[in-house]
């Protein structure tokens, strides 16, 4: 193809942008609208994850140690639970350490009147999990352990936490789709219209010998460029909208910002243009390109 | 009225053809076929005018000869190409040798004159600087040259259709169709383009005219071939319009 042949095509379809501006607009509009609340919807779909994350983070396992225990064996134990895989991460509390921090949480003062120590049997291993729902496997791990004598676990937390992460994997999986179903109906529908309308045009370009490249080309284009800026609306509106609802929970309720704490806009936004983008650029190309195709047989 | 039916003959060589039908035959459904066993030869250079009512089976021919329709049977031939044989693909280049003129002018209401005549030429990817010499020529010719900034809405039917026949004739077709090319137009229009007609064909193209204009056709005194429900029931050398009734 000549080079000017294909400027040609590239002008024709920007061209066809403004010429055809309230198609444009209504294209646009409704890319804008569906990708809009699929921006919206995964932007605190993902938040949402991020709190029950954090809250799995939290959540450990206390492996109390037999009395006694020599330091050989509490190093040999740590390594063994190091290892495993649903791990993250181990934290060994001495009975002394055990003792100070419970003293310190409870409020009791002045500690040094205590002539010994009450949890003198309770040095004990804080192990984090990875995956919360490996809990079951790590205790029943654990318990066969020497030197081990009792597993602490808060099975209930861990079983209501595995079971909202399934709940929200499964809705955000259902609610993505049926958006991107709508969605992809809705726009190839405003796509189609707008380029039925002028099927006479189409035809004139076969009648006198156009290639179907050639007769499409300007129109693809068209819709590229259209799926462009319908992605690129919504994404400026989420991420104003999402920077002054992060403001807005922070000076309005400084505590629930404490507890939980947004993903940063950057971190949503990494996932979220690319999906936009490519959702909004696909769904103009395959619409335009389907739309054409159905008048192309002249 | 013409009683006298004279069949034209066709001659041994195709080489000399630009169009020839053997036996071709299109039924669009069960029933009466739009074209019956029709066969037609048409030497390169001809001026010819198909006639006939509505529903005759002219369009049909039109069609045929576009790559438009595929005939239920026979051959279709133009320029020394088997219609029926073509590939989707080989489809444009073969309309590329082809000028087509509509009764409805189908210009591109969005682009101007010039634009109108140019696209015939980006179709089959000329170079610009080719483009601007050749663009401006064809439309002198039509006697278009000072309009070339206009739209089609801005032009008269009689103007429109000029654009139409430039932008038929500016790749140089070898055969020229002009399906109706005076249905929507005044008789001082209408022999305006007529006479343009017979200018491109003096030049060697071949024309086929389907028409109604009884007056043209029996002024101009070219072939004339008249059908009636999908078959030909004249082809006279010099002909006139005959009446069916």
């Amino acid at each position: 193809m000549r080079i000017n042949t294909l400027f040609y095509c590239i002008w024709q379809g920007i061209r066809n942008i403004f010429k055809n501006k309230w198609f444009t607009l209504a294209s646009v509009a409704t890319i804008s609208a569906c990708l809009f609340l699929f921006g919206l919807f995964y932007s605190i779909l993902t938040n949402f994850q991020h709190i029950v994350r954090n809250a799995e983070k939290e959540l450990c396992v206390s492996a109390l140690l037999e009395s006694g225990i020599s330091d050989e064996r509490v190093a040999e134990i740590r390594g063994m639970i190091v290892r495993r895989t649903e791990v993250s991460k181990v934290e060994f509390m001495s009975a002394e350490e055990t003792w100070i921090q419970f003293a310190e949480e409870s409020n009791f003062g002045d500690i040094s009147i205590f002539t010994e120590n009450p949890l003198e049997d309770c040095a004990h291993f804080d192990i984090y999990l990875s995956d919360v729902s490996m809990q079951p496997t790590l205790v029943s791990y654990l318990e066969s352990v020497e030197g081990i004598r009792k597993v602490n676990q808060s099975f209930l937390t861990a079983q209501a936490l595995t079971g909202v992460n399934a709940i929200i994997g499964y809705v955000s999986i259902g609610i993505i789709v049926i958006l991107f179903l709508v969605s992809i109906f809705l726009i190839s529908n405003t796509v189609s219209i707008g380029i039925s309308v002028r099927k006479e045009e189409i035809q004139i370009m076969k009648y006198i010998g156009a290639t179907d490249f050639f007769t499409r080309a300007p129109f693809v284009i068209e819709g590229i460029v259209i799926g462009l800026i319908g992605s690129f609306v919504p994404l400026i509106g989420v991420y104003f909208i999402y920077n002054e609802a992060m403001m807005y929970v922070a000076r309005r309720f400084p505590s629930l910002s404490q507890l939980f704490a947004f993903v940063p806009v950057e971190s949503v936004f990494a996932n979220l243009v690319p999906v936009c983008v490519g959702l909004g650029v696909g769904i103009g190309f395959i619409g335009s390109f389907t739309t054409v195709r159905k008048h192309l047989s002249v | 009225m013409k009683t006298t039916r004279t069949r034209r003959r066709t001659g041994a060589g195709t080489a000399d053809k630009a169009i020839i039908l053997e036996h071709v035959s299109k039924a669009y459904t069960v029933g009466v076929p739009a074209l019956n066993d029709v066969t037609l030869h048409i030497n390169k250079g001809e001026f010819v005018f198909i006639v006939g009512d509505s529903g005759s089976g002219k369009s049909t021919l039109i069609k045929l000869l576009l790559r438009e329709l595929l005939p239920t049977s026979g051959r279709v031939i133009v320029n020394g190409t088997d219609v029926g044989r073509l590939k989707r693909r080989q489809i444009p280049k073969f309309r590329r040798s082809l000028g087509v003129v509509f009764q409805d002018f189908r210009l591109l209401k969005d682009r101007n004159v010039y634009e109108n005549v140019a696209f015939a030429q980006r179709i089959i990817q000329m170079p610009n600087r080719e483009i601007r010499r050749n663009v401006p020529s064809i439309l002198s010719t039509v006697g278009l040259a000072g309009k070339y900034k206009a739209r089609p809405k801005q032009l008269s039917g009689g103007e429109q259709q000029r654009v139409a026949l430039a932008r038929a004739l500016v790749n140089k077709p070898q055969i020229l169709l002009a399906d109706e090319p005076t249905g929507n137009l005044d008789p001082k229009n209408s022999w305006d383009i007529m006479n343009l007609l017979e200018k491109i064909n003096n030049n060697g193209t071949t024309v086929l005219v389907v028409t109604h204009n009884r007056e043209i056709v029996n002024a101009m005194q070219k072939r004339v071939i008249t059908m009636k429900k999908g078959i030909i029931v004249s082809d006279e050398e010099k002909g006139g319009y005959i009446d069916e009734d």
